[in-house]
């Protein structure tokens, strides 16, 4: 599959104004007596009308950023140990219980992997989308309905009013997908978090939501931090990309730059196991990255890519390899980073 | 849906014909009849006016003849007659009726409530200690025998402190009116009714603890959240009426096994009721009777469990009622 350019509506990020949001140093670990860095120093901002993509395995961090903005970690495993999260000029660990539920589904909406397990089967579609409208915009009854039929039609539902009375196992995964959009837009947010909005879908389906997602980005100047493992989404849709591995954020910059040359091992792997090409033309077969992601409480000293990394020097194991200042390209967090002619032979 | 009910009152009729055969059939079985009784009570019956008596209440006619003869009857309406009543079966049985609904009702709505209360709060404190606490109190609930729960409550509330009457539905010779009925019946009914629900309570506490617990999991209450809806408001309007699920398949369980299992609390308290029926028939070889009693109650339980299934429906709306 080949993809086209991608098109990047924000070239220049600097001259970007204030972000909108601000993670710094977050740092989350599990709760017991023996507790495990599940996130360690994670770092990224997301601007107005930004995609930001965090790209990585499963377990390496992403979708725990992502709740740890909404303060939705499970408070009997895990808690946010250090690091703070602004949302424009607040910080979000001040906040009452009262004024985070504001945030949530009002500044900061977001939606989900599995949409038929995320919509609640025993409530109309109209139901779960009045509730959001009445809780963050006041609407109620016949205002409310009109609302979600508006929704419905932004989010390019066809027959809008007849969606509103049916339940959620009668829609399609796309259609259930653009209703939890829907919802998630009802309290017109500036910041949508999709943790892996594409993953539980089919690969044209797939297309048509972020497609859908860019549409709404340009017409409602939404910011969305954009979680997945699904590369060729990232190229539709991301201005930046934050790679994470194991709980760090290992590479970072500009979405082009990143895909175009790749500074980190792990990033380059990560390239490299993907598709490219016409697969049946005989194409050089897809290269995998040895090993697996190490669990958070068997995290290897210095580097914790280092035991599947090429690259692996007597250095990485003593120290680990700290993100480079800002510099207007992408940056990576890693002794020996840099880019190669042909980097899917380094595995 | 039409369709659905025509499907299931047609099953329904097959159902409690199957229920008079086999029960028919099994009660023949059983040594003795009403006229072995009738005969040890006066003590000097001879065997001619034993077989007299036999060929008059139709006694004696073979088996399948008498089954003929009572689906007949009973497809009529006619469930027989009750001798030592003086009285059709169907007015005995519908006489008694009145007391064991009320008790059913009462017990049922008492224990759904109180079970289902206290197992969602025990879910919001799970693994807590005041979690800890209830599952220990629930669990003394459910291992307690109905009679001990009976007659202790009867003990102490009835015989120690005096504050509710010791047996019977009404107070002889007591106040005339609807309000003054109702307040007095009511008296009469808070502990069976209370013994009758504890094992129940418990039983309800546990199933919505774990069903709440489970539904807490779910993605759908984490979208809830992310939502910005409260923790009331996610407990009440997004997990309990998919927790309510497993309760409402349980009380109406708890209905139908009340109807003709209610025997204990119905004795010890003395109550008027159609399981003490069904138990003094059976020691009288009141065979009719008893017979009578099993066709309500089937047709009890079949109704309620159509109900269920309509409530389930309107709860979940996954269930769909096709066939």
């Amino acid at each position: 599959m080949t993809l086209s350019t991608p098109i990047c509506a924000s070239a220049d990020p600097v001259s970007h104004p204030a972000p909108i949001l601000t993670v710094s140093d977050l740092r989350i670990e599990t709760t017991g007596p023996q507790p495990a860095a599940l996130l360690e120093s994670v770092s990224f901002d997301i601007r107005p009308g930004e995609t930001l993509a965090l790209v990585g395995e499963s377990g390496a961090g992403k979708s725990l950023s992502a709740l740890a903005i909404l303060g939705l970690l499970p408070p009997d495993a895990m808690r946010v140990a250090a690091g703070q999260i602004h949302l424009g000029r607040t910080d979000l660990a001040t906040l009452s219980a009262r004024q985070m539920r504001a945030v949530r589904g009002g500044r900061v909406a977001m939606i989900f992997q599995d949409p038929l397990g995320c919509l609640n089967p025993v409530l109309t579609v109209g139901r779960q989308i009045t509730e959001a409208l009445r809780l963050h915009k006041g609407l109620r009854g016949a205002a409310a309905r009109a609302r979600a039929v508006e929704l419905l039609e932004l989010v390019r539902i066809p027959e809008p009013r007849k969606r509103l009375d049916e339940y959620p196992h009668r829609l399609s995964g796309g259609m259930r997908q653009r209703v939890m959009i829907a919802i998630a837009l009802a309290g017109e947010p500036e910041l949508l978090l999709a943790d892996e909005p594409t993953t539980a879908l089919d690969v044209t389906i797939s297309t048509q939501i972020i497609t859908l997602l860019r549409q709404l980005q340009a017409d409602i100047g939404l910011s969305i931090l954009m979680i997945t493992h699904d590369l060729p989404a990232v190229r539709m849709i991301a201005d930046r990309v934050a790679v994470m591995y194991s709980g760090r954020i290992v590479e970072t910059g500009i979405a082009d730059a990143v895909f175009a040359a790749p500074r980190h091992p792990y990033t380059q792997g990560l390239l490299s196991a993907r598709p490219r090409g016409a697969i049946a033309a005989g194409a050089a077969p897809l290269t995998e990255i040895p090993g697996a992601v190490p669990q958070p409480n068997e995290r290897p000293s210095g580097c914790t890519f280092r035991p599947r990394c090429p690259r692996a020097s007597a250095l990485c194991a003593q120290e680990r390899p700290a993100m480079p200042p800002a510099t207007s390209g992408s940056k990576a967090a890693c002794h020996h980073a840099g880019t190669s002619t042909d980097h899917a032979r380094a595995f | 849906m039409g369709h659905y009910l025509r499907n299931r009152l047609l099953q329904a009729v097959v159902v409690i014909l199957i229920i008079i055969v086999g029960n028919f059939i099994l009660l023949n079985a059983v040594p003795g009849d009403l006229v072995d009784v009738l005969a040890g009570r006066g003590g000097d019956m001879d065997a001619d006016l034993m077989a007299s008596l036999r060929a008059r209440f139709g006694l004696d006619d073979p088996l399948p003849i008498r089954l003929l003869d009572y689906i007949r009857n009973v497809l009529t309406g006619n469930l027989g007659y009750s001798w030592p009543h003086s009285q059709p079966v169907l007015d005995v049985v519908l006489q008694r009726l009145p007391a064991t609904t009320l008790l059913v009702i009462l017990s049922v709505i008492t224990s759904v409530f109180i079970g289902t209360l206290t197992g969602v709060f025990a879910a919001r404190k799970a693994h807590k200690l005041t979690d800890v606490i209830l599952s220990m109190v629930v669990l003394v609930c459910y291992a307690t025998p109905i009679f001990l729960t009976a007659l202790a409550l009867m003990l102490i509330f009835s015989v120690q402190l005096g504050w509710f009457p010791l047996s019977g539905l009404t107070t002889a010779g007591a106040e005339e009116g609807i309000l003054a009925t109702a307040a007095d019946m009511g008296r009469h009914l808070v502990l069976p009714v209370v013994s009758l629900s504890l094992f129940y309570v418990a039983i309800y506490a546990r199933l919505s603890r774990a069903s709440m617990l489970q539904v807490l999991t779910q993605d759908y209450v984490r979208t809830a959240r992310a939502k910005g809806v409260s923790e009331r408001g996610v407990i009440l309007g997004h997990a309990l009426r998919n927790a309510l699920l497993p309760v409402i398949t349980m009380a109406g369980l708890q209905i139908t096994e009340l109807f003709g299992g209610a025997v204990l609390t119905e004795t010890i308290f003395g109550l008027p009721g159609v399981g003490r029926l069904a138990y003094d028939a059976v020691f009288a070889r009141n065979f009719p009777l008893l017979l009578g009693i099993l066709i309500v109650c089937s047709f009890i339980i079949v109704i309620v469990n159509l109900l269920v299934d309509l409530l389930y429906m309107k709860l979940d709306p996954r269930v769909e009622l096709t066939k």
